[in-house]
């Protein structure tokens, strides 16, 4: 086995292929990161805006225009972004041959681009204050949507590419197992190809056609369900990648190997066909879903508990062994040898802890009966901040640490700074999400740009002061690394060159890497076959149930 | 074709399996035997024609028949409206440990409504009636928050709640 992959490693790409790539790959980080710059500021000001400690900021226009804004560069553009430009970036150099076409590629990137430019004048001058779930009846101005619809469509180019590239390979590879980093990233591409359907056919056939006037009313309860197929998948596709650096990347860099691939290959199986048909329990307090869908969503939604459960095992292990291979022993004295001065190794620590946390206050969102205690209330952003901001975008930084000397040529900084940055967003997501979590139990709802409202509540609205004080020294904590960040980025633009050797991209083998797979644990058609199925269980009904249960529709409002 | 499974992870694997089928049978027990279920009743109703007698729905939404009263079998039942930027009647009262069916429907857009530390809380979707069973084990005052955006004045839409001990409450014919 040591041969094959030695043989593979031999396919040298060439100079063209990696140069042209990694274009590619720059601009879509480039993309990523700017709209992470932009949306950055603007969460630090709605944390210090909704305290109510600072009078003169209070804006009910500028809050719910900025929130609106931030929502949609953090969860939908950065994310995209970056899960493309990663995409790219893997599919040549582990599939070791050109992308299917890089045309292709360039047209989604340009579709997506001019989205995201379309959408964000409306958001930036308040005429598209509707945050980022956008929920009819309320409107917003259309080119919103045509912008959105466009960020979308062009995603999908992306998704094309990953699987074409797939297919090319699998063909020329015969009965060979897909590298684990691209069956991973292939099978994202996939995932969200079919969860974004949801959101996609709401915004083509319902607000798109509503918010020019060509239809006059709506049923906001057919959005919901719609939206609701996407917003859980879409979760996963946002976290996907961070799997794939700490299954493929950190083994290496943490001095070890992968303890297991195929184990590996049934989570991320287990991801894509899991992560997709159970949005429903984001409508538990719906009222147009019967009881009888909500739990059968409900049994799909703990099955993801599993692929993410393996994750935990399978990357702890990995870094066991490597700590022990370092000379650690006993049982946790082997934690003590890694080196927590690469960033791939603190990243990838860091996102566990708040796996760990933002994971079990999962498991209290998806539990059919406790949803309604925090339902709507500020522990569901602490939830996402958590798990998303945190988790997840702590991988996308030591990602790009990783990647960006390779892509551009030079050398990475300051390590030092890198490391710094890392530990402050993990301690200002802490700082922040810890008193949101709790804000949510002692009944503070989200999405409101003052709390001093509720005057008649004074009891209830005092007992919420402390934990306000506390989330503005996480947001500025945020606020500065994120800033680092930005900066450590644009320092390495100006540093020397590093050699040829450091720009070398290879991933992690496993302990015992597999010759061969089960054909269920490489392919792509069967799991596409069963999610249809799947979907269709799922999501059938209570799709179709809007064209005969006979609701008065909605016309559109403003905000 | 047999994949390589290590013994530990053989374990771990069990493990996971016993903590999933233990949350499945948890909350399926509380949701079959205790009755313990979400907001669900899929019941259209015309949100733009509440003040009227006539249409999907009419007549319970109207205004002379929005609060607290009881219906033929005895049970409490809230009528309420959600509207840009209140819930109507504003001031509601409700017995202790008693009984009470929530029935809200909403005048314009997306709503939601929840009181803290109760299980009350459901979404309001124009077009559809929300509808929720459950009974409060506080006493005291109590704000029935708007917990969906639903435009820029949605801050300030609450109402209040004031639970009472069950022998000092009385049904007020009308608006309670």
């Amino acid at each position: 086995m040591a041969t094959s992959s030695r043989v593979i490693n031999n396919i040298a790409l060439s100079t063209e292929t990696t140069d042209s790539t990694n274009k590619l790959v720059f601009w879509n980080f480039f993309v990523a990161f700017a709209a992470f710059a932009l949306a950055l500021p603007m969460g630090a000001y709605q944390v210090l805006e909704r305290s109510g400690m600072f009078p003169a900021l209070e804006n009910a226009l500028v809050y719910y225009s900025s929130t609106s804004t931030h929502g949609v560069l953090m969860a939908y553009v950065l994310s995209t972004y970056f899960i493309m430009g990663f995409g790219y970036h893997t599919a040549v150099h582990s599939l070791k041959q050109k992308l299917f076409s890089l045309k292709f590629a360039w047209t989604g990137f340009w579709i997506s681009t001019i989205g995201v430019v379309l959408a964000a004048i409306p958001l930036l001058t308040g005429n598209a204050s509707i945050l980022y779930t956008f929920y009819p009846p309320e409107f917003a101005h259309p080119v919103f949507y045509i912008g959105a619809a466009m960020l979308i469509v062009g995603s999908w180019f992306w998704c094309v590419v990953m699987v074409v590239s797939t297919v090319q390979w699998k063909k020329a590879n015969p009965g060979k197992p897909v590298p684990l980093i691209m069956y991973g990233t292939v099978l994202n591409a996939l995932l969200w190809l079919w969860t974004s359907m949801g959101v996609a056919s709401e915004v083509v056939f319902q607000l798109i056609p509503t918010s020019l006037g060509l239809a006059d009313t709506l049923d906001p309860g057919l959005s919901r369900v719609l939206f609701s197929e996407t917003l859980h998948g879409i979760v996963y596709f946002w976290l996907f990648p961070a799997y794939l650096v700490m299954y493929t990347i950190l083994p290496k860099e943490v001095g070890g190997k992968l303890f297991s691939d195929e184990m590996a290959r049934v989570a991320f199986v287990m991801l894509f066909i899991f992560s997709v048909p159970i949005g429903m329990h984001h409508l538990y307090m719906d009222p147009m879903v019967a009881a009888g869908w909500k739990l059968l969503h409900m049994i799909g939604t703990f099955m993801v508990a599993v692929p993410t459960l393996i994750t935990g095992f399978t990357i702890i292990a990995t870094m066991e062994i490597a700590g022990r291979l370092r000379g650690g022993k006993g049982l946790f004295g082997w934690l003590k040898t890694l080196d927590y001065q690469n960033p791939i190794v603190l990243a990838s620590t860091l996102s566990l802890l708040m796996l760990t946390v933002g994971g079990w206050g999962g498991v209290i969102n998806a539990a059919y009966s406790l949803d309604a205690l925090i339902h709507n209330t500020q522990w569901i952003p602490g939830h996402f901040h958590l798990i998303y901001g945190g988790t997840t975008v702590i991988m996308y930084f030591a990602a790009a640490y990783w990647i960006w000397p390779k892509i551009t040529g030079h050398q990475l900084f300051s390590k030092k700074l890198a490391i710094l940055q890392l530990w402050l967003w993990f301690i200002g997501m802490w700082v922040t999400t810890m008193p949101w979590h709790y804000l949510g139990l002692i009944g503070q709802p989200r999405r409101v740009d003052t709390l001093q409202a509720y005057q008649q509540a004074e009891e209830l609205l005092r007992s919420w002061d402390f934990s306000m004080l506390i989330m503005n020294f996480g947001a500025l904590t945020l606020l500065i690394s994120g800033l680092l960040f930005i900066y450590i980025l644009f320092m390495t633009s100006r540093q020397p060159a590093v050699n040829e050797a450091e720009r070398e991209v290879s991933y992690a083998v496993a302990i015992h890497p597999p010759l061969q797979v089960p054909k269920v644990l490489n392919s792509l058609a069967f799991w596409n076959w069963a999610m249809l199925i799947y979907l269709a269980t799922s999501y059938g009904y209570p799709v179709l149930q809007f064209w005969f249960i006979g609701t008065p529709e909605s016309a559109p409002w403003g905000y | 074709m047999a994949i390589h499974i290590d013994p530990l992870e053989r374990k771990w694997i069990i493990m996971i399996a016993a903590i999933v089928l233990l949350t499945w049978v948890l909350i399926i027990y509380y949701a079959a035997v205790q009755n313990v279920h979400p907001p669900s009743n899929v019941e259209v109703i015309d949100s733009s024609r509440l003040h009227l007698a006539s249409g999907v729905g009419g007549g319970e939404f109207m205004e002379d028949n929005l609060g607290v009263h009881r219906d033929p079998d005895g049970l409490l039942v809230v009528t309420m409206v959600a509207a840009r930027y209140g819930f109507y009647p504003q001031h509601i009262e409700v017995p202790v440990n008693t009984p009470v069916r929530f029935r809200i429907a909403s005048f314009d857009v997306l709503h939601g409504i929840m009181i803290p530390f109760s299980n009350m809380n459901t979404m309001v979707v124009p077009g559809y009636i929300a509808e929720v069973n459950t009974s409060f084990t506080k006493l005291g005052d109590f704000p029935l928050i708007c917990d969906e955006y639903c435009g820029l004045g949605h801050a300030y839409m609450y109402g209040m709640i004031k639970i009472v001990p069950k022998d000092e409450f009385k049904l007020i014919a009308g608006v309670n």
